[in-house]
């Protein structure tokens, strides 16, 4: 059975668009003009049970949107989409007992109170048993190193801190699924490292099915069998990240170092009439680029010998770079400018051509956190100068937030 | 489940506990209110017996009793929720088991439950020794007075649901929650009872939630209302709590639908 299926996928807003200058905004108060925006376009995708697969795009792509949907935070706006056998936003409150969430850019600790009273709060919302609760969060203590965490108050943990303990609150209840919405972001790299490392962990034990959103292709390299990439709303690549670097790295770079001064145009002559092309940086060292059509022996066999070749590496063409370059492009169909023979990528979806854009809409978020709860309950100037008793504390949590 | 919610009113509880230092300007705000009140009261009625319907003592004890009872079913319900729907913390409330809005509410329950431990009951104590105050003596008077500030914080933490949802659809709906601030404290009769309005004015009135909310418990408590008048006041407040429940879902279920949320 399939964790999650998603077809033909849509939600559009609907935003006030602001006209320029006073009066335009005289205007506005009476006619308010709106603009839709399609943030996510009929997409349609199936992940099983057990995958862990990242979901990639740029800002404003859509992932977020995708995630609060399968999340049952948002209606979608026509589409079907089922989540471990549930229609997310219909049957929100018995569904989220089968899901855990962790959105990088929120807290869903409580702020105020201790990590373990959260914990403890939140075991009675998902009305965990109390031995369920203990052996579980023994394991996580153990595994995410909470340990002296667990009696702090939120609002004093760093970062890295907060999000092993965010990863916590969101597996008490055992979810068989998991949502990572930019789950590493911000974090240093042994945090992450760490993070990772639970989360394979998480995946081989428990069979848990991983969707996640990230920024970090390391994170995609070093978590995911399958990526999703997503372009203005609809599904430009899905599939291995093995077959997209193969797909898309056009190539790979041989980078010599000579032990005694060559003349570049020497190097030209030697590969006349191979598709190859050098860059020569000085007379002592030069990069040599390769079409993947092209056997490296080949190339090798007129160089060596005939050049007075000191070292030699080779380099393929980075994820980072070819996700830059897919970006760009805005379509993981390889250019027909790239080699012969590799025109099409199975599970491409034709981006045909590009919709009006639809930036701005749920992503591009400032990297700050809010904590959930309670500590939301701020008090406005206005309260504090009428001195409802017991008020103004809640805006000095804020500001120390 | 139930367990669940109930710990929200505990956590909450303990929040407003732990920052308690500031909730002791507010006695003395709530007092010189009181104060004020009690001494412009005593001056409009000069040598008159009865206005309104109240007598001079009653009038003074309806405004301390008002006010105090205010302490307990105030909460700014709408604000948290408005901040939560505008920085986009409610995304996390929709991932969780529950239903968001009677969590906030018994959270708002918490609130009270501290303000009356805490402020309203030692309140009551220094406001009596101040003003002489005309306390029944009835025992059932004190019982009731309780019951329908319990249904003062139903109507008024309804109220704030409402005006709080409003942020899914307008951006900033401080406005709104302002207007509705003075129109509570303005029309539920903290500020001036209900009966000291002109009829036109009174008719209208009593067809609307908020006299429910501050009219009716302090009318009861001071002993203008009297026997089958307190039941029926009981009556209004229920029906308004009820009532109040389908615009509540509806508006709800609308939101569901128009929910984004901001900052991604």
């Amino acid at each position: 059975m399939a964790a999650i299926e998603v077809e033909r996928l849509r939600k559009t807003f609907r935003v006030p668009e602001h006209r320029e200058s006073l009066r335009g905004a005289l205007m506005d108060l009476f006619l308010r003009r709106y603009k839709e925006i399609v943030a996510v376009r009929d997409i349609s995708f199936r992940i099983p049970e057990g995958e862990i697969c990242g979901y990639i795009g740029e800002n404003g792509a859509g992932k977020s949107t995708t995630i609060k949907m399968l999340a049952g935070i948002l209606v979608p706006t026509s589409g079907r989409v089922e989540v471990a056998g549930y229609v997310p936003w219909r049957d929100r409150e018995t569904f989220v007992r089968r899901i855990g969430v962790v959105f990088g850019q929120r807290s869903q600790l409580w702020w105020d109170i201790g990590v373990i009273e959260s914990f403890r709060l939140l075991r009675k919302v998902y009305r965990v048993s109390e031995t369920d609760f203990r052996r579980r969060l023994d394991e996580l203590t153990e595994t995410l190193q909470l340990g002296d965490l667990l009696h702090r108050p939120v609002r004093k943990l760093s970062l890295g801190q907060r999000m092993r303990c965010e990863l916590a609150a969101a597996l008490l209840h055992n979810p068989s699924i998991l949502f990572l919405d930019e789950p590493t972001i911000g974090l240093d790299i042994v945090v992450k490292t760490q993070i990772r490392e639970f989360l394979k962990k998480l995946n081989r034990e428990h069979g848990t099915t991983i969707l996640l959103t990230t920024h970090d292709l390391q994170d995609i390299e070093a978590l995911c069998s399958r990526v999703i990439m997503l372009d203005e709303g609809m599904i430009i690549y899905d599939g291995s990240l093995e077959e997209l670097k193969e797909r898309w790295s056009r190539g790979r770079e041989i980078r010599f170092r000579f032990s005694e001064p060559v003349e570049p145009s020497g190097l030209a002559a030697l590969t006349d009439g191979l598709p190859v092309r050098w860059t020569a940086a000085d007379e002592e060292s030069a990069r040599l680029w390769v079409p993947r059509e092209i056997q490296v022996a080949d190339v090798l066999a007129r160089l060596v010998g005939a050049l007075p070749i000191l070292d030699m590496s080779f380099k393929e063409t980075g994820t980072d770079e070819i996700v830059r370059a897919i970006y760009q492009s805005g379509s993981a169909s390889v250019p027909a400018a790239g080699p012969a023979g590799n025109a099409s990528v199975p599970g491409v979806e034709a981006a045909g051509g590009k919709p009006v854009p639809a930036a701005g809409t749920a992503e591009a978020a400032p990297v700050s956190v809010k904590a959930a709860g309670d500590a939301a309950a701020s008090a406005g100037p206005e309260e504090a100068a009428e001195g409802e008793p017991g008020e103004e504390k809640r805006t000095e949590a804020q500001v120390r937030g | 489940m139930a367990s669940a919610y109930l710990e929200f009113i505990r956590i909450r509880f303990l929040t407003m506990l732990a920052y308690r230092v500031n909730y002791y300007s507010g006695i003395v705000i709530y007092s010189l209110n009181i104060g004020v009140y009690y001494f412009l009261w005593k001056a409009i009625y000069g040598d008159a017996s009865q206005l309104g319907g109240f007598s001079a003592a009653q009038i003074t004890t309806y405004v301390a009793v008002s006010w105090m009872a205010r302490s307990f079913y105030f909460n700014n319900l709408d604000r948290e929720i408005a901040n939560e729907i505008r920085d986009g913390s409610v995304a996390i409330q929709m991932v969780r088991p529950y239903s968001y809005l009677l969590v906030k509410f018994m959270q708002g329950f918490g609130e009270g439950l501290f303000r009356l431990v805490m402020f309203m009951l030692p309140g009551l104590v220094v406001v009596m020794l101040l003003f002489p105050l005309d306390l029944p003596e009835e025992p059932w008077r004190w019982a009731v007075f309780f019951l329908m500030i319990l249904f003062s914080f139903l109507i008024n933490s309804q109220i704030n649901l409402l005006t709080g949802m409003i942020a899914f659809w307008l951006e900033n709906n401080q406005g709104v929650m302002s207007f509705k601030r003075v129109l509570v404290d303005l029309l539920s009769g903290v500020v001036l009872p209900i009966s000291f309005f002109p009829g036109w004015a009174r008719t209208v009135l009593e067809w609307l939630p908020f006299q429910a909310i501050a009219y009716l418990p302090g009318s009861a408590f001071t002993g203008t209302l009297n026997g089958s008048e307190v039941a029926y006041a009981i009556g209004v407040q229920a029906a308004w709590s009820l009532a109040l429940i389908l615009p509540i879902m509806l508006m709800w279920r609308a939101a569901r639908r128009r929910m984004f949320v901001q900052g991604g």
